[in-house]
């Protein structure tokens, strides 16, 4: 189900643990296991719990208590967004109102062409490089003024 | 951006060199040497801790408990394993510290933790890092790789029979686990739900053993503090409030960014350190230590120095040092509908009067903000707050209460307008 | 010792006590949704909270350690304040649905709300919905009204030892749920129903079908495994409508198993028989007592003058009670017949030791061993409750290990485990018993064949879990019990006892299967092996009760009479010439002696339906009808003191009553693993229809190898395949279970898909269907 690259990565967080506390590496397998297959289906949860030995429904728990866990389909690029406080005072809100009017979807949503989804997201402890975005979980962009989005946007072709 | 003036954890980073964090750059401005001489000279535990104790350094992490204090309390002849945890897990609003640490000066923080794995007798330690700063945990596994290499981690530590094993865990987006027992429960592949205390960590931590957590800033801290002393330190603080601090600066200011100065400083300084207003506006309020922390007007905040003393006794808190500047234009209703919305959506759901205590505070909160305000709905503001504070398993049923808390004690009349009127004077975030 | 005041009254409590412990020790009630005795302190709804002195906030009382001095206070304004919002929050979004919730009358919140509530809700959003769950046959879910106490997840995972359930999600959108698309199957899992404070989590068998306080509760006892937990038997218009756990520390502790709990339903089952019935030229005609009475006795006298008395056999299964037992014996001396049998699942029957087999130990003693081995048992599913208290043991430093031909999940920690062919359990046994002599430096019994080979690492570690023990008990279950070698299994484990100073001890298969001893109802060894003229059959139904059921059919279908006393017709009427209805265990009174030797009595609980009669008065009267002495019982209670007069004690012996040869045997070729599933060991299990909807019912259905074995045979999971032993012949699905032996095929036995086969432990052939 998953590629021996990342059955490798899960084996790397697997050894950060004691032998017999496998489940910490729980987190780290699906992030793993999320980014090889851009979102965690049922299936592919399932199969990253037998992997680390633990009942699916502990790793359902966990892939749903966490934010960036994403267990629908999401497009190519998933664009994160802050619009925490922070944020907001420095232009977050006009980021993803420029975002949203740009790529004509809202929060949640993804083009018609499953490139781009759109999501709201909460601190990510960058506030002092407002207004912030996340591109597909692990990339972090700062100052995204429309001009730098629209640079970001060109990137991403 | 990042500026300092006197550093601790950023001493001498050249923030314009690209390899600034690099190993190799981090000796050459003396880094690993506070690990060496401990080594070398056969510093003694207790002694390291009564360094620290002097320093009088406190967690940066939000409490500010004292650290020397801290790493007293972990039974160090525990006959099992004990471990060592870093809370990188910045996710309080408005601070962004730590991520400057650990991509700037990682092994700042990596020689505190081998020094506290020493001092307290732990071999393995944790550095559990915020989910979305993902490039930043990659950064850190690298500068961990480097420190193994070099030897200074991992066993026989400089040729000694210590040994320090050190492995960074990344979170997924969850703000409850930056409280310390909910981190350890993110730690061992649960939800991050926080355990009731007691027992401690000291006694209870992760996998059940003896754990001490602290906060990145407060380890990378440690080994200026062993270096230079630890009355050196306080010395450049005020009593009480040892050493220098990194304060977030965040909102309608010129020059946000992170600022490490020492505690005691006047909030005027740093205002004017971090290029004062942005378009000239006037200050209308400040958040002064992260977004749980109750806010304050212009006028208080003015008069207030920036350490834990004096943010109390003007009724707030240092928290962890995430200053939140607000200008005259901001609707406080708006602001505060907003980190209602963040409380309401973190809360980790296990305790009944946080589970449906935020959600209501922040529907009530919402409905004032949209101009469906009721007369009545600031008195059950404050009701049900009442009913959250100090019933919770974990401080953020009192982290959502303290913000709903400020505005009310502080802006009340801006909510009393609003619904008497269903329009703020003030124009909503945007 | 920590001296604590709580409301003004002084007491003292051992350190480690929480305040909610000590306010329990002297009655005073602290409300509490989440705090359950038997799980691990969550202390999240928060609707414990007391004052205490000098703590500047309310504290729950569930998870706050006593310390000396301590003065609580659980009814002062600080602490009432806090109660009252608690339970504000918890009504907010807990929907306003008492009339039409199952838990109405029984629900902690409803209970509390009208203490503690307000009149209208400050709460004017709409509330919360959450949609239901598919939590399988036996457990209906309305999770709209949780309250996120977190009991039942805390509950599959500490007590049922696996994780099925699970919150998802976060803050208020917290749910409580199994896997998408998998169900609770644990075989305890009922209990989360008794744990839900509120009505998310109802019965399902039960659901709509009464209010709560429309029911009588009787206490009454479990017909079911060994261990005889205690039940409250709920009432309605005659009828049972419900079952609960009795709490009984000693015993279920405040559990029961599912069979417990739900078979129940068999006793309303359309198949129950209501009328005495006699099959006159083929054709079954119902009949009064008396002719039936009469013509039973006829005809046991007539065999008798025709065939002698040996050609009688009585046979009954040991979920009989005493009473019954004792008088069938009584009866059958009367007649001057010998043949008395309730072995019915053994294969041999050459076992002698000096008293009853049973447990040879309470139930608490054995939970507080350092170490114990299990011979030969699916212990999950023939004994529930008992793997859950071992559980509980294990976690705390209890050592497992087991010697058996399957390696399935206790969902504990195995110490050690050696897994077997079913056909070499003996000389599994035989090997750890080498291990220990060696390490002893001790030879083995000269009756013990000293096995030849290296001693696999399995057995030595085996061993050593059990050696250097203080407290350690060796474990018959029913796969030793019903094995064809049962003595020789039984004369190793004593060996190894002996060697270790363990207690070794029998888990009774069946609710009675120690008062059948007592009362000697097994004098007839394998009466179906050699066909008698006459059975009389108590409780039996020949093909689901006797091990190798297809010759018990046989011989049943070529005798001359077949006297059935049985609730239900369907197997009756087959093969029995007459039929006496009698009653379930909820419709008389009676006795069942536990595996700890411990006679509980219980009363019927309905009267008996239609003109059923409970089977001691039945066999009273046919005492009567037979004219002979020492028949005038007037009560159940009267027969029980003459049947068990004295103590039990004294009357338990696991000792050997002479030394047993143990020979070791090769082995070869394909061999069965038979296993009589959970919900098929008695006739109300069988007849539960909830039950037999659950995944272990399904499991039952299955023929089961590891995977090279299959593929040996060509097979894979998914298909049909045939297998045949003795002539009888079953077709199954077949799947994989990766923790047998080669060569071993797995089928369950007396099941109605596998009631042609033969012996449990014996050659089969399997081929592709
Ligand atoms: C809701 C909540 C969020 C917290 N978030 C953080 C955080 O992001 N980083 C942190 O270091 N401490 C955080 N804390 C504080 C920790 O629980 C803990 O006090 C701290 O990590 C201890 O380290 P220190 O003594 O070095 O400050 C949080 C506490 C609460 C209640
Ligand atoms: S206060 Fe909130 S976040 Fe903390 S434990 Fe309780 S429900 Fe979770
Ligand atoms: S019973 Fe104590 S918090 Fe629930």
């Amino acid at each position: 189900m998953l590629s021996q690259e990342s059955l490798a990565q899960i084996d790397r967080e697997l050894a950060k643990y004691p032998a017999d506390q496998r489940r910490s590496a729980i987190m780290g397998a699906l992030r793993i296991a999320q980014t090889e297959k851009r979102y965690l289906t049922n299936e592919l949860i399932e199969f990253v719990a037998g992997y680390v030995r633990i009942p699916p429904v502990a790793a359902y728990e966990v892939a749903t208590f966490y934010n960036m866990y994403d267990r629908k389909p999401v497009g190519k690029y998933k664009l994160t967004v802050c619009t925490n406080l922070p944020c907001a005072l420095s232009g977050g809100y006009s980021t993803a109102e420029y975002l949203k009017q740009k790529l004509g979807i809202g929060f949640g949503e993804t083009t018609a062409d499953g490139k781009y989804t759109l999501a709201e997201g909460e601190c990510m402890g960058a506030c002092g490089y407002a207004p912030v975005m996340l591109v597909n979980n692990h990339s972090m962009c700062s100052h995204m003024t429309p001009e730098a989005i629209e640079k970001k946007l060109a990137e991403l072709e | 951006m990042t500026v300092y003036a006197k550093g601790v954890v950023f001493e001498g980073v050249d923030f314009d060199n690209p390899n600034h964090w690099r190993l190799e750059e981090y000796v050459k401005r003396g880094g690993y040497a506070a690990l060496k001489k401990i080594l070398n000279e056969k510093i003694t535990q207790d002694e390291v801790i009564a360094e620290m104790k002097t320093s009088s350094l406190r967690g940066r992490g939000g409490a500010g408990f004292p650290t020397g204090l801290k790493w007293s309390f972990m039974p160090r002849n525990f006959p099992g394993q004990k471990y060592l945890v870093c809370n990188t897990d910045e996710g309080e609003p408005g601070t962004f510290k730590d991520l400057d640490i650990i991509v700037s000066n990682p092994h700042a923080l990596i020689e505190g933790m081998i020094i506290g794995g020493y001092a307290m007798g732990i071999t393995v330690g944790y550095n559990y890092i915020h989910g979305e700063v993902f490039e930043a945990y990659q950064r850190f596994e690298e500068a961990l790789e480097e420190a193994r290499a070099a030897g200074f981690l991992g066993d026989n530590i400089l040729g000694t029979d210590f040994c320090f094993q050190l492995h960074a865990h990344h979170g997924y987006g969850a703000y409850i686990c930056g409280e310390e027992t909910a981190l350890l429960e993110s730690l061992e592949g649960k939800k991050g739900q926080p355990r009731f205390k007691p027992p401690f960590p000291a006694s209870y931590g992760l996998y059940g053993k003896p754990t001490t957590i602290n906060n990145t800033e407060t380890f990378a801290s440690v080994p200026y503090i062993i270096r230079e002393g630890g009355q050196k330190f306080l010395e450049l603080g005020k009593p009480n409030n040892g050493g220098t601090k990194l304060f977030s600066v965040s909102g309608h200011v010129n020059r946000p960014g992170n600022y490490e100065i020492p505690l005691g400083t006047p909030f005027a300084d740093l205002l004017e350190m971090c290029g004062g207003m942005r378009g000239g506006k006037k200050l209308k309020a400040v958040i002064p230590g992260g977004s749980s922390a109750p806010v304050l007007p212009a006028d208080i905040m003015m008069q207030c120095t920036m350490d834990y003393d004096s943010i109390a006794k003007a009724g707030s808190m240092l928290g962890s040092g995430a200053v939140i500047v607000m200008d005259e234009t901001v609707c406080m209703v708006s602001a505060l509908e907003r980190l209602s919305y963040f409380y309401h959506e973190e809360s980790c759901g296990q305790c009944t009067p946080c589970r449906e205590g935020t959600g209501w505070l922040y529907r009530i909160v919402h409905r004032i903000a949209h101009g469906e305000g009721r007369p009545e709905d600031l008195d059950l503001l404050a009701s049900i707050g009442d009913n959250i504070a100090g019933r919770t398993i974990c401080a953020l049923g009192d982290a959502a209460v303290f913000p709903v808390r400020g505005m009310l004690k502080h802006f009340r009349s801006e909510f009393e307008y609003m619904i008497e009127h269903g329009q703020s004077q003030f124009a909503a975030l945007s | 010792m920590l001296e604590i005041e709580i409301d003004g009254k002084k007491l003292t409590v051992p350190s480690g006590s929480t305040v909610m412990d000590a306010a329990n020790s002297i009655g005073v009630h602290i409300p509490h949704f989440c705090y359950h005795k038997k799980l691990s302190i969550a202390a999240n709804c928060r609707m414990c909270l007391v004052q205490v002195e000098k703590a500047p906030k309310p504290l729950p009382a569930c998870a706050t350690p006593v310390t000396d001095g301590m003065k609580v206070f659980t009814h002062s304004d600080q602490a009432v304040t806090a109660q009252k919002g608690v339970m504000e929050f918890l009504l907010i979004n807990h929907p306003l649905d008492c009339p039409i919730c199952d838990q109405g009358g029984e629900c902690q919140l409803q209970d509390l709300a009208v203490g503690y509530g307000q009149s209208g809700s400050r709460y004017q959003e709409e509330k919360r919905v959450v949609a239901n769950k598919d939590l399988g046959p036996l457990i209906s879910t309305d999770m709209t009204r949780c309250i996120h106490c977190s009991r039942c997840v805390r509950f599959t995972e500490e007590i049922a030892g696996y994780q099925e359930l699970g919150m998802a999600n976060r803050g208020e959108f917290t749910e409580v749920l199994p896997f998408i698309g998998k169900t609770v199957n644990s075989e305890i899992s009922g209990n989360v129903i008794d744990l839900c404070p509120v009505g998310a989590l109802t019965s399902k068998p039960f659901r709509y079908s009464a209010r709560t306080w429309e029911l009588s509760r009787r206490k009454s006892v479990s017909p079911h495994d060994g261990l005889g937990a205690n039940l409250v038997v709920q009432v309605k218009n005659h009828k049972v409508m419900r079952v609960l756990p009795l709490e009984n520390e000693a015993i279920n502790e405040c559990w029961l198993a599912d069979r417990d709990r739900f078979s129940y339903e068999a006793l309303n089952s359309e198949e129950r028989i209501t009328k005495p019935m006699i099959k006159q030229g083929g054709v079954w005609q119902e009949a009064d007592w008396q002719t039936a009475l009469e013509f039973v006795a006829n005809g046991l006298k007539g065999v008798i003058a025709e065939h002698g008395r040996d050609a009688v056999a009585a046979v009954a299964t040991p979920h009989s009670t005493v009473e019954e037992l004792f008088l069938l014996r009584k009866l059958m001396s009367g007649l001057g017949v010998d043949a008395v049998e309730t072995r019915l699942r053994a294969a041999d029957f050459s076992l002698k030791t000096a008293g009853a087999t049973w447990l040879g130990q309470s139930i608490a003693d054995l939970a507080a061993s350092d170490a114990v081995l299990v011979i030969g048992s699916t212990l999950r599913k023939e004994q529930p409750l008992l793997a859950q208290r071992l559980r509980q043991s294990v976690k705390k430093g209890m050592q497992l290990a087991v010697i058996n031909p399957h390696g399935d999940d206790l969902l504990t920690a195995k110490a050690a485990e050696l897994v077997v062919r079913p056909d070499q359990l003996v000389e599994g046994v035989v090997q750890v018993l080498r291990a220990l002599a060696e390490v002893k430096g001790i030879a083995l019994q000269p009756n013990i064949e000293n096995g030849s080979g290296d001693i696999p690492a399995e057995a030595r570690a085996v061993a050593a879990v059990l050696a250097g023990k203080e407290k350690a008990a060796v474990l018959l279950g029913n796969i030793a019990q019903q094995h064809p070698r049962y003595a020789e299994i039984y004369a190793a484990a004593a060996a190894i006892a002996e060697a270790t100073g363990a207690k070794l001890g029998v888990m009774s298969e069946a609710a009675n299967s120690v008062g059948a001893q007592l009362v000697g109802a097994e004098t007839g060894g394998d009466v179906f092996a050699k066909p008698r003229q006459a059975y009389f059959m108590l409780n039996a139904e020949a093909e689901f009760d006797v091990q190798n059921g297809a010759q018990a059919l046989a011989a049943v279908q070529k005798a001359k009479l077949v006297v059935a006393l049985s609730s239900f017709s369907s197997c009756a009427l087959e093969h029995a010439d007459v039929i006496l209805p009698v009653s379930p265990f909820s419709e008389t009174s009676g006795t069942f002696v536990n595996m700890e030797g411990r006679a509980q009595s219980f009363n019927g609980v309905v009267r008996p339906l239609g003109e059923t009669r409970p089977a001691w008065k039945v066999l009273r009267v046919l005492g009567n009808v037979l004219g002979f002495a020492g028949f005038d019982y007037t009560t159940s209670e009267e027969i029980r003191d003459e049947a068990l007069a004295g103590e039990i004690g004294p009357r338990l012996s696991n000792a050997l009553a002479a030394p047993v040869a143990v020979k070791a045997q090769a082995a070869s070729g394909l061999v069965r693993l038979g296993e009589v599933s959970i919900y098929q060991a008695d006739m109300l299990s069988r007849r539960a229809p909830s039950l037999q909807k659950t995944a272990d019912a399904a499991v039952a259905a299955q023929l089961r190898a590891n995977a090279a074995t299959l593929a040996k045979l060509g097979l894979a999971a998914g298909d049909r395949a045939r297998a045949e032993q003795a002539g009888g012949v079953a077709e199954l699905a077949v799947a994989v279970d990766a923790g047998l032996a080669d060569d071993v095929i797995r089928v369950s036995a007396n099941h109605p898909l596998t009631r042609a086969l033969a012996g449990h432990v014996a050659a089969i052939t399997v081929a592709k269907a």
